[in-house]
């Protein structure tokens, strides 16, 4: 598929995944996601149309949503990378994921990782978004099954729990 | 396992010197900014750098200053600072409106200015899998013998469909570039070129480092069409800035998107000067749109609704600014 290009070096990336410093040898060549699911086994983060237009893998670096499959890894070096798996603590559902829970959010679920970290991003910023708020938020993640509506009521009732997370 | 990169290595300088060094010195070298579209062009096995110059560390280009002389935005500001910041918001509207505008939130928090108004030229022959387009005989961009959107032509037709650029080209911007030979600074409308293989004039080795808004800009206004309201390149864009006096015209420039292989302004609008804004001029005007976008079969929307959708959009901003402005 490509002409044989020079060996991509690895290089040694620290960073911090879901409040924990680690440290890999990470190829330059590397995605963001392949680097959380293939290496720190984290697969609650999705690779959906695997060129940056679904908004599955979406997860958060130093607080801001971004498409993780058109991020390298490498540029992540110091940063903070948060994923789905940092919502829930102790076993219990963070208050977003309760919500998608609790109001029928999630339909076949592949998109909901990447709608609850573009929502979990806007509610740090903005705790109480208006409905066209929420929609524009989430206007870069695709769901192919549930046509939206109970997604935006879903982050709509994680805003009324805010007493924790 | 996503669709692998190829292989290339990465160099993060943190000045312009040192950028254009590390690309001096790397043959086959590209620079990348955000990297949302070059990404997956270099994904889909469309071009095939062997070196990546990551421009993201540069301190220098992510500056937005406010002179008494106007405006300079770094060209690694993001699209979501620049749709964010107060005084862009406030005084160019246009460009804050066609920042807000662009792709989702997440390309914005990623994308930069510069890496839009350098953005690659898209087609449906070219934005597919490498398998797509090798069953397809590849095309004139990349790799083909003929362009298949119109096989009798000599040039590529690929369609130009950056959003920042249309906006600053209403207002009047120059831009900085950098390169082995020094700095230079030229009208924004200078860096485009009529082809969609190679749409910028730009040396190899050069960067467009800051882009210069006069201060004191007219009312603008910016807004395309598109499939989706989000995500999606626009089918058409359009920028009007506009001044008057009382119901005259003073200037209007009128600078487009989307529909040919560079953003262009409007030829011909000079002649408004002195006129008020009626059905005569709104007529004029759609005709000269309608006359000078050349939309080919780069998307799956027909040409004539983007040429028809153009000069809708023109004349729709040209009456809400002159009715904002009159007001």
């Amino acid at each position: 598929m490509h002409a044989p290009g020079p060996e991509a070096k690895k290089r040694l990336l620290r960073l911090r995944v879901n409040g924990r410093w680690r440290e890999d040898a990470v190829s330059e060549t590397a995605l963001l996601v392949d680097y959380l699911r293939e290496v720190a086994h984290l697969t609650g983060t999705k690779t959906g149309c695997d060129g940056g237009e679904c908004g599955a893998c979406t997860v958060l670096v130093d607080g801001e949503a971004v498409p993780s499959c058109i991020t390298l890894a490498v540029r992540c070096e110091g940063r903070s990378v948060e994923t789905i798996e940092a919502l829930a603590t102790q076993g219990r559902l963070g208050r977003l994921q309760r919500a998608f829970h609790e109001k029928l959010g999630a339909q076949c679920g592949f998109c909901t990782p990447g709608m609850i970290m573009a929502a979990e991003a806007l509610l740090r910023h903005n705790p109480q978004p208006t409905d066209d708020e929420i929609r524009a938020a989430l206007s870069g993640n695709l769901c192919r099954c549930t046509g939206y509506v109970k997604i935006i009521e879903s982050v709509k009732a994680a805003t009324e729990t805010v007493h924790d997370r | 396992m996503s669709a692998p990169l190829p292989q290339f290595r990465l160099a993060a300088p943190r000045t312009v010197t040192e950028a254009v060094a590390a690309y001096r010195d790397h043959p086959g070298s590209r620079f990348i900014a955000g990297g949302t579209d070059l990404l997956v062009n270099m994904r889909r096995g469309i071009g095939n750098p062997t070196y990546l110059v990551d421009l993201s560390g540069i301190d220098e280009l992510a500056e937005i200053r406010i002179t008494d002389d106007g405006v300079t935005i770094g060209a690694g500001v993001t699209i979501a600072a620049l749709a964010q910041n107060d005084v862009i918001v406030a005084r160019y509207r246009a460009l804050a409106q066609a920042a807000a505008a662009i792709a989702g939130p997440g390309h914005r928090t990623m994308g930069t200015v510069g890496g839009n108004l350098c953005l690659d030229t898209r087609c449906i022959y070219y934005n597919q899998s490498e398998w797509w387009r090798s069953a397809n005989a590849y095309c004139l961009k990349n790799r083909g013998d003929s362009c298949h959107v119109a096989p009798q032509g000599q040039r590529c037709h690929a369609a130009f469909c950056g959003d920042v650029a249309p906006a600053l080209l209403a207002l009047g911007a120059e831009i900085d570039i950098s390169g082995t030979r020094g700095t230079r600074r030229i009208f924004l409308s200078q860096l485009y070129v009529e082809d969609g293989k190679a749409h910028l004039a730009l040396a190899d080795g050069e960067l467009v480092t800051a882009v210069h808004l006069p201060p004191d800009p007219p009312a603008s206004a910016y807004a395309k069409i598109r499939t989706r309201a989000a995500i999606d390149f626009p089918l058409a864009g359009v920028a009007v800035a506009l001044e008057t006096s009382g119901a005259d015209i003073v200037s209007l420039r009128l600078a487009l998107t989307g529909t040919n292989s560079r953003p262009f302004l409007l030829a011909g609008t000079e002649a408004f000067a002195g006129r008020c804004i009626d059905d005569k001029l709104l007529n004029e005007v759609d005709r000269l749109v309608q006359k000078q976008v050349q939309p080919m079969r780069t998307t799956i929307t027909s040409a004539n609704y983007r040429r028809v959708a153009a000069a809708a959009l023109a004349r729709r901003l040209i009456t809400t600014l002159g009715t904002a402005g009159a007001a």
